[in-house]
């Protein structure tokens, strides 16, 4: 995963030629022509949320966009609340992160570094219901909070999300592998759990808790199933569900349809591009983020 | 010099503990109380609830009725409920075998350290981090039966009736197949990639010297050392897939004729549009029942397929 190391490894010379010969084959081969269809469903997004209404059902399609369009995206912002759909999504996603990060490293750091009763069969409980996709868990919360009046509140949105076994399951795995060696000294020192966790622990935890945070930010940023359900104005809607609004009253506008395809992508895609090491080191350490 | 270390360490948790069992205890639910709270209300109880209620009819406008196994029995001759069980089948085994076959070629391919192999890389994950909402409406508009790109493309290249895609029964699950397997490319990619590099290069010298050629390399020496990555990326390949949503929410709403009605998407329209919510979670639990049996066949037949060395 280093992307330096093409430079440090010199070609072996003997087969320079060869090696050489077999690589432009499969870069011709293989790359460039499965990265150009992999890109091509982004730029005949941008491409077609940049043309005229007219233009795109020309045929031969262009790419080009001729003249630019930009005010599909300003018709895009007039005919629903796109602001706030961003802001919404930005306000959960964070929330949802916050939340999910700090909650689970305290449990985390409990069930790790501390003997107590109970521990270990509370655990399995976190366990037990980590094979058990949401689809079954969002009925009976949809319920709930329709029994506690939140529908269509940040709280639904937020809490709900929050609170799985996947986080705790993760950072006790990671938080196991710290020799104990390490918080000798703060416990010589009289330092309590607390400062230890604080100190000690979470210091030493940066790669699990950021592919933690990364991924949850991600997946609350492009989820759309439990929003959809537990939102009904068009006030509290995400960015996902405001995006289905769109295709709803504007089923076959495919020049505004690109245009909030390309609002809901744009961020994430822009963070990923700057941070793709985090990306790509949080899935091998977690396997996440497939979908 | 270590043992010495630990030995204190423990010496002075065990004193700790003596002295202050209660104390621990209380500072240990301090710690959990914010998650486990959060995790009983909204993960862990519901879990419960979702078993009860499949064994109760209820609309949420009366009182619940119990009705025992009606639900799962009704699921068992449910003409909808096997088509909407095999579609989701077969956009598995549509799905699976060729993105993880792509998957690998690109990562093999990439493993070689070509130039660009930040950009290319950059460029098969990028679908991953996309929403599937996002992307899926793009894949409707290419789909799109008359001025969809890949019509387009083919009438150019002189195919004269090309499929009508989503609009089409024949075609629709085919479309959503290829959208899903463009998706996950580069999920199982970086997987397979991190794979090979743990595979030791002096493997492949020992080879050459005695002579083995490229496909020898692959079946003697890449398939056997990657047989644990393959495993992991199959088990969450397969287990991702059966949940399928999204797609069919926006591109066909599981239509036409029911064509790319999948397992969530049938349980979504049976909770949340008709409000059958025991018939909806039975349903629930029999996804959760297939992708527990799936995951506990695989462990079992890992022995025979997994090197691990």
């Amino acid at each position: 995963m280093t992307d330096g190391d093409a430079r440090l490894e010199p070609a072996t010379r003997v087969s320079k030629n060869r090696r050489e010969r077999v690589g432009d084959i499969l870069l011709a081969v293989v790359l460039l022509p499965t990265a150009l269809i992999m890109l091509m469903p982004f730029i005949w997004m941008l491409s077609t949320s940049l043309k005229s209404v007219g233009a795109v059902f020309e045929f031969p399609p262009t790419f080009i966009p001729n003249p630019v369009h930009w005010d599909n995206y300003r018709r895009l912002f007039e005919v629903l609340p796109f602001a706030r759909f961003f802001l919404n999504s930005l306000i959960v996603a964070t929330a949802v992160t916050g939340l999910h990060i700090t909650s689970s490293a305290l449990a985390a750091y409990a069930f790790a570094r501390m003997h107590f009763p109970g521990r270990d069969a509370l655990f399995l409980g976190y366990l037990a219901t980590l094979m058990i996709p949401a689809q079954v868990v969002i009925i009976p919360n949809f319920i709930l909070l329709r029994y506690l009046g939140w529908i269509d509140t940040y709280q639904a949105l937020i809490l709900p999300a929050a609170f799985n076994a996947f986080g705790t399951f993760l950072l006790r795995q990671y938080f196991l592998t710290i020799p104990y060696e390490l918080e000798d000294a703060a416990v010589v020192d009289g330092a309590n759990h607390f400062q230890i966790f604080l100190r000690v622990i979470l210091p030493l935890s940066g790669p699990a808790l950021s592919a933690l945070a990364i991924f949850t930010f991600l997946f609350n940023w492009n989820s759309f199933l439990y929003p959809l359900i537990v939102t009904s104005s068009t006030e509290m809607s995400t960015l996902t569900v405001g995006l289905n609004t769109l295709q709803g009253q504007y089923n076959t506008a495919w020049t505004l349809l690109m245009a909030g395809s390309v609002i809901a992508l744009l961020p994430v895609l822009v963070v990923f591009i700057f941070a793709q090491r985090y990306f790509i080191k949080g899935i091998t350490m977690t396997g996440l983020g497939g979908r | 010099m270590t043992t010495y270390k630990t030995a204190t360490s423990r010496d002075v948790r065990a004193r700790g503990r003596r002295l202050s069992k209660v104390r621990t205890l209380l500072t240990a639910y301090g710690f959990l109380l914010p998650n486990l709270l959060g995790f009983l209300i909204f993960t862990f109880l519901p879990v419960l609830a979702a078993l009860l209620i499949s064994f109760t009819n209820w609309d949420l406008l009366q009182a619940a009725e119990w009705v025992g196994f009606a639900n799962y029995r009704r699921l068992a001759t449910d003409p909808l409920f096997h088509t909407v069980l095999w579609n989701t089948v077969v956009y598995v085994l549509g799905t699976v075998p060729v993105q993880m076959a792509i998957s690998l070629l690109v990562a093999m391919a990439l493993s070689r350290r070509l130039p660009g192999l930040l950009f290319f890389r950059t460029v098969y994950f990028m679908p991953v981090v996309a929403s599937t909402v996002a992307v899926a409406l793009v894949w409707r508009w290419i789909f799109h039966a008359d001025f969809g790109l890949l019509n387009s493309f083919l009438y150019l290249i002189g195919v004269d009736n090309p499929p009508m895609w989503l609009s089409s029964t024949r075609w629709a699950l085919s479309a959503i197949i290829i959208m899903s397997i463009w998706q996950q490319i580069g999920f199982s990619m970086v997987l397979f990639l991190a794979g090979l590099q743990a595979v030791p290069s002096h493997l492949y010298e020992a080879a050459k010297i005695d002579g083995a050629n490229g496909w020898h390399r692959f079946r003697f020496i890449t398939v056997p050392m990657l047989s644990s990555t393959t495993f992991f990326v199959l088990v969450i390949s397969i287990i991702n897939s059966f949940q399928v949503f999204e797609q069919a929410f926006v591109m066909t709403q599981g239509g036409p004729a029911n064509a790319t009605n999948t397992l969530v998407f049938n349980i979504y329209r049976y909770a949340f549009q008709f409000f059958q919510m025991g018939y909806a979670a039975a349903m629930a639990w029999v996804l959760f029942a297939i992708i527990f049996a799936i995951t506990l066949v695989q462990f079992r037949m890992q022995r025979q397929w997994v090197t691990y060395d």
